[in-house]
């Protein structure tokens, strides 16, 4: 019982082959089997989402999913988000609004907001509140949060526009 | 924190799941969304041996309606009834009950079977679906099961599922013509279980007196409650901000909440009469604009 298993799946657009147990969680083969720490454990309870992953097109707190259960699947980290050198327009908005301070919530709220900008590419700023509600910042107070993805959401738009 | 030891099965079809139950038995769990058992296995308040995840049977996953029935697999995700045209158009007191669950990370793997089946009193589509008067299937060696949501709660974590049996399909009336609904959620903060809540279905007939009425509760008893006592008060009548009123007081005088970190228990029985207060009222106004 209990046994590892051969775990394989796309990770940043890599395939990816590791041995696990089933009741290890996804934060933690992505952190000790990967060593991918840029997905952080906050509260491992499933409240604070600094652990939040994107899994098939969708975020999920990874400290709430199997390792077991990525078989097959597309995950992309915060490692994933810069392309060719260059940030991702959401990180390039939190380092211009300011919006981080000690920067531990920081790649769960990226990834989520990535993902979040493209379910609702246009949206209000209410509408990013809820989008990021499940991602909790003990330091900045949000304003700046709500900034960078609006930030984010802007330049998205225009590259849009050019493309 | 991490679960204790299990053997890991990925059911692709309902008969393989229920093949994977029925080989390990008592020993073996259903993973759904996994929003609430793996947050149970990693405080070690459960420890299956096995467990038999359904969260990629597309055969529970399927929404649709046929003769009058929303029929909805056990394994959709809030996610999917946030995003359901037919739930928008024919039935919205679901979507607005899931969209107040949790948060979007939760409600992309929660799912509506998993919510229905935990039994733990904060849950919201338990008394959302009782408001509704829907029943669930469920599928287990003997064969299938057809339970309605009203009684289906035996006490807290404890439902009529026996441990063998898989929870298929929830099937809602679809509401007629000029009807309106209302859940109504007080809670601290976005990803709380409810301080109070309060589900409210009802349809009109001739002269706007209300012909179909359904209320429960959520989280303000060890199960779900329905407020049959106001529904018969409702039922028949022109529904008047005086009769509302008086409903508001039979939800605050059924409850049976704790104190906890929600509130002392006078607060909570309070806030139900309070939700049913704003629910009646909204799932009116809507019933009238229907
Ligand atoms: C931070 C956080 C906030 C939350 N907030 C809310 C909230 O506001 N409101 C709310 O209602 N819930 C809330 N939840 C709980 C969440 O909605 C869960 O998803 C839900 O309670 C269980 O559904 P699941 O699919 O995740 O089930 P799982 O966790 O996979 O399973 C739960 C139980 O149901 C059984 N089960 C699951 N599916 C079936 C089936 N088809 N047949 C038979 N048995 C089955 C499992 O064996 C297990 O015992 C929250 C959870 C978290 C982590
Ligand atoms: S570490 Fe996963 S939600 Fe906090
Ligand atoms: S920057 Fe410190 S928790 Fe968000």
């Amino acid at each position: 019982m209990g046994d590892k298993n051969v775990l394989r799946f796309t990770l940043n657009g890599r395939q990816v082959e590791v041995l696990a147990e089933p009741r290890e969680l996804l934060v933690h083969v992505l952190r000790e089997q990967l060593g991918q720490t840029g997905t952080h454990i906050g509260c491992e309870t499933s409240h604070c989402g600094a652990c939040t992953v994107d899994l098939n097109g969708e975020s999920v707190k990874s400290c709430t999913v199997l390792g077991v259960q990525a078989e097959g699947a597309e995950i992309i980290t915060v490692e994933g988000l810069a392309k060719d050198g260059k940030l991702h327009p959401v990180q390039e908005g939190f380092m211009q609004e300011h919006a981080l301070q000690c920067g531990f919530c920081t790649p769960g709220i990226m990834v989520r907001a990535f993902r979040f900008l493209n379910e609702n590419p246009d949206p209000s700023d209410e509408e990013i509140r809820l989008g990021v509600s499940g991602n909790l910042c003990r330091c900045t107070g949000y304003q700046n949060i709500v900034k960078a993805v609006r930030y984010a959401a802007n330049k998205l738009k225009a590259a849009r526009a050019q493309a | 924190m991490i679960p204790a030891s299990f053997e890991y099965h990925r059911a692709r079809t309902i008969d393989e799941a229920l093949e994977l139950l029925a080989k390990y038995g008592e020993d073996a769990k259903i993973l759904a969304g996994g929003q609430s058992l793996l947050p149970m296995m990693k405080l070690r308040l459960a420890s299956p041996g096995h467990l038999v995840d359904i969260s990629e049977v597309a055969q529970l996953k399927e929404l649709r309606e046929a003769d009058g029935l929303i029929r909805i697999g056990a394994a959709a995700t809030e996610t999917a009834l946030l995003h359901s045209a037919l739930l928008r158009g024919k039935c919205p007191l679901i979507g607005e009950a899931a969209a107040q669950i949790g948060d979007p990370q939760i409600r992309n793997r929660g799912t509506l079977g998993g919510n229905l089946a935990h039994g733990d009193p904060g849950n919201d589509h338990p008394s959302v679906m009782i408001a509704l008067g829907a029943s669930v299937i469920a599928r287990g060696p003997a064969g299938e099961r057809r339970l309605p949501m009203d009684g289906f709660y035996r006490g807290l974590y404890d439902t009529q599922l026996e441990p063998l049996e898989l929870l298929t399909e929830i099937q809602v009336p679809t509401p007629p013509a000029r009807s309106g609904a209302a859940y109504l959620k007080l809670k601290r903060k976005i990803g709380d279980f409810a301080t109070a809540a309060s589900a409210v279905q009802l349809s009109l007939g001739e002269g706007d007196t209300c012909a179909r009425i359904g209320i429960a509760l959520t989280n303000v008893a060890p199960m779900p409650l329905r407020l049959s006592g106001a529904e018969a008060l409702l039922a028949g009548k022109r529904i008047t901000a005086e009769l509302i009123e008086q409903a508001a007081q039979i939800a605050t005088g059924a409850c049976d909440a704790a104190d906890d970190f929600h509130g002392p228990s006078e607060y909570r029985a309070q806030m139900a009469g309070e939700m049913t207060r704003r629910a009646l009222a909204g799932a009116l106004e809507r019933a009238r604009r229907d």
